[in-house]
C-alpha cells in the first residue's frame, strides 16, 4: 500500500485497491443510487464489508480526481503523466481522509458518491492550481488596477464601460484599505486562483473571498453613490 | 449581461454579484446538494438561494461546481429523486 494512502487511512486501512483509474461499466441512475447506500452501509460497518467499502470509494475518488486534472490539462500541459498521476493519488489519498472524518456528518441531502466526490474535486482542483502557478511570482503590491483609470472610449469600448471603468479606478484608490486592494487586484483583475493566493498568503479561501466580497461591496456603494447604474453590471464569470 | 464583450466581462469580474450570496465554506457544504437537484432538473437556485450569487462571484467554486456538475451527470449517478 501506498505511503500516502497509509496515512490516509491510518486505523482503517483496506487490505488492497483496484487500478488507480480502471475502466468502469456504466450503470443506470437507479442501480446508481443503490451502489450509492451500499457503499455507505460498507463504510459505516466492519471488518470485510468495511474494507471493500473502503477500496472502493478510494477507487471511485481516484475517478474523481483524474476527471478534474482532465479538465485542467492546457493548465498542466507542462506536468508529465506520471506527476499527474501522483497528484491525483494524492488528492484521492486526502480526500478519502477528510470524507472518512466527516462522514458522520453526512446527512443525505444529496447522493453519498456525489458527497464524496466534492472532497475529491476540491483537492484536486486546489493541487492543479497550485502545481501550475508553482514558481510563478505573485505581486501583492501590484498597481495594476492603476491603468484602469486610462481607459477611454474606442471602436470596440462603449463611452459609459469606459467612463464606469474610469470610476472604479478612482473607487479602488479611495474606497478600498491597502489590504482589500491588494487582494482584489490580485484576485479580480490578475486573475490570480484564490487558493495559490491563499497558500502565499498562508490563509485560506473563505478569508479571501470575504475581503474580495467586502471591497466589491464597497466599490459598488461607491459607484452607486456617484450615480452609477449597476442593475446590468457585474456577477458572471 | 453578456460577457461576449471583455469590458462587460472585465466589469462583471471587478464588482462581482449584487444579490446576496452565501460564503465560500457555505457554498462547500450545498454544493452536493446543488447538483443533485440541478442534475435531476430541479430549482436547484429556489431550493438553496445564496448559491448562483457565489458560484457568479468566485471562480474557484465556480470551477468545482463546473466539474462536480459534470462528473455527476456522466457518472450515472443521476439522482431519481
Amino acid at each position: 500500500m501506498p505511503e500516502r494512502m497509509a496515512l490516509a487511512t491510518a486505523g482503517a486501512a483496506p487490505a488492497a485497491r483496484g487500478p488507480a483509474d480502471a475502466p468502469r461499466a456504466m450503470k443506470p441512475a437507479a442501480g446508481r443510487a443503490e451502489e450509492s447506500e451500499r457503499l455507505l452501509d460498507g463504510l459505516r460497518a466492519a471488518g470485510a464489508a468495511r474494507e471493500a467499502a473502503l477500496t472502493e470509494l478510494h477507487a471511485l475518488l481516484v475517478r474523481g480526481a483524474h476527471h478534474e486534472l482532465r479538465r485542467r490539462r492546457e493548465l498542466l500541459a507542462h506536468v508529465s503523466h506520471a506527476e499527474l498521476d501522483d497528484l491525483a493519488t494524492q488528492a484521492a489519498d486526502d480526500a478519502l481522509a477528510m470524507v472518512l472524518a466527516k462522514l458522520d456528518t453526512f446527512r443525505g441531502a444529496s447522493r453519498f458518491t456525489t458527497w464524496a466526490y466534492k472532497f475529491v474535486l476540491l483537492e484536486a482542483g486546489v493541487k492543479a492550481r497550485r502545481r501550475a502557478w508553482h514558481g510563478r511570482e505573485v505581486v501583492l503590491d501590484d498597481d495594476s488596477w492603476r491603468r484602469l483609470a486610462d481607459t477611454a472610449p474606442s471602436v470596440q469600448r462603449s463611452v459609459e464601460d469606459a467612463e464606469l471603468l474610469r470610476a472604479i479606478a478612482g473607487a479602488i484608490e479611495t474606497g478600498l484599505t491597502a489590504h482589500q486592494r491588494e487582494v482584489f487586484t490580485a484576485l479580480a483583475l490578475n486573475g490570480v486562483p484564490i487558493d495559490v493566493l491563499a497558500e502565499r498568503l498562508a490563509t485560506t479561501r473563505g478569508a479571501l473571498y470575504k475581503t474580495l466580497h467586502d471591497a466589491r461591496r464597497k466599490l459598488r456603494a461607491t459607484l452607486a453613490g456617484a450615480g452609477h447604474d449597476l442593475d446590468d453590471r457585474g456577477g458572471e464569470q | 449581461m453578456t460577457t461576449d464583450h471583455p469590458d462587460r466581462a472585465l466589469i462583471g469580474r471587478l464588482l462581482g454579484p449584487a444579490d446576496p450570496e452565501v460564503s465560500c465554506d457555505e457554498c462547500f457544504e450545498l454544493l452536493d446538494q446543488y447538483v443533485d437537484l440541478e442534475v435531476a432538473g430541479e430549482d436547484a437556485d429556489a431550493r438553496l438561494p445564496g448559491m448562483r450569487a457565489h458560484l457568479q462571484g468566485c471562480p474557484a467554486c465556480h470551477e468545482d461546481h463546473e466539474s462536480l456538475r459534470e462528473l455527476v451527470a456522466g457518472d450515472g449517478t443521476r439522482p431519481t429523486g
